[in-house]
């Protein structure tokens, strides 16, 4: 796995519980009609709508964060002008999972 | 040079697709992407193998970037059109390299392949073949980049401008959210530099704003001094050459470089001054 770029890694990266113990992580996938949405963004936003990061969505409809503690906006773009928000948590030490449908 | 000159938009690369003397390139920060579906006719440049030294911690240099061209069948007279994911970042990192290298007709797709996607267009998993040529670069143009005497000079006297997420310039995370958070010795942010995120520059779709709201966004919100010198920084030097583009390319600021080393390097190096905490 590549963790040297500011990207996403390719192929996407395997979470052990061992790594998630110094990191917060927000992870989940986004799913149409039970199908996994494969071309579309994840974007984590801070308080006031503050940009903090993005994510293509992986072949699985699967997006991950390794985000500081505290509480976040997790904001889904698509094509078809889909656009859903959810707010989500996060903390050190733990897999926050978040299973989106649009 | 006006954003004309330099920005384009999907219909106009539409109506180039396979057109001679126009090459669309597509940079990406995750390089499988342009397998899975890119621009029709489209060819692949990889941001680290491609454009990286893979010894020393060094872009390619001026022979390394003439047999990289020359391999994808780009000349000289070309109009080469860049593009990549993520808010068109390593796209940006690619343009830079191409000015640096003197190439005289070389544009950015404006919301690069984010907003080709959520539109809907057309991407193609062929991969073009493109004939050899005999690609002939200039000497690295010095007045673009920033390198580490140079930067710790800059303190307090030119314009700093650290374009990575309020986190990190805080030292509270060191890299960004989507990454594992490691490289950098030291977290917080070269004393004096303003934060202004990448982000702010870019709509939700990846297009660049305005130019009247990135001055409002740079000169008079963030307190960047136009009548200065300016260095920009990141973590790695391809947030803030997004952040060069807009400075230097989008609103004509004069002497603008970015500092490539970046955070992964200042943060890293010993005895250097660092401040921590949020912006002011």
């Amino acid at each position: 796995m590549s963790t040297d770029g500011c990207g996403a890694p390719a192929g996407g990266v395997t979470i052990t519980k061992d790594a998630a113990g110094k990191e917060a992580i927000v992870e989940g996938h986004v799913l149409r009609d039970g199908t996994p949405v494969a071309t579309g963004y994840a974007r984590l936003l801070g308080t006031g709508d503050e940009f903090v990061a993005e994510v293509p969505l992986g072949e699985d409809g699967g997006f991950r964060f390794f985000a500081a503690p505290g509480d976040w906006t997790l904001r889904v773009l698509a094509p078809g002008g889909v656009r859903a928000e959810y707010a989500v948590s996060a903390d050190i030490g733990q897999i926050t999972k978040v299973e989106v449908a649009v | 040079m006006s954003r004309s000159d330099v920005l384009v938009d999907a219909d106009w690369v539409e109506s180039h697709i396979g057109e001679p003397g126009y090459v669309i390139v597509e940079v990406d920060e995750d390089t499988s992407a342009y397998d899975k579906g890119h621009i029709p006719s489209a060819i692949k440049i990889d941001w680290k193998k491609d454009l990286q030294d893979p010894v020393r911690r060094d872009f390619v240099d001026k022979t390394g970037f003439e047999a990289l061209l020359s391999d994808r069948g780009i000349s000289n007279d070309d109009t080469v059109i860049l593009y990549g994911g993520n808010n068109n970042w390593f796209a940006a990192y690619a343009y830079w390299y191409f000015r640096l290298y003197g190439h005289q007709n070389v544009v950015l797709l404006d919301g690069g392949r984010k907003k080709w996607e959520l539109d809907s267009r057309e991407l193609a998993t062929d991969v073009p073949s493109r004939p050899k040529t005999s690609y002939t670069a200039t000497e690295q143009d010095s007045s673009l980049r920033a390198l580490r005497d140079e930067v710790i000079a800059a303190i307090g006297k030119r314009n700093l401008v650290d374009v990575r997420s309020p986190d990190e310039f805080a030292g509270r995370l060191l890299a960004p959210a989507h990454l594992p958070q490691e490289q950098a010795q030291r977290g917080g942010h070269i004393p004096t530099a303003k934060n202004v995120p990448w982000s702010k520059a870019a709509n939700e779709d990846g297009t660049f704003r305005s130019d009247d709201e990135l001055t409002t966004l740079y000169r008079d919100e963030a307190g960047v001094d136009f009548g200065k010198d300016t260095i920009a920084y990141c973590r790695i030097g391809e947030r803030s050459a997004h952040t060069w583009f807009v400075l230097h390319e989008l609103l004509g600021q004069p002497n603008v470089k970015n500092y490539d080393g970046s955070w992964t390097e200042y943060g890293s190096l010993v005895g250097v001054p660092i401040e921590i905490g949020d912006g002011k």
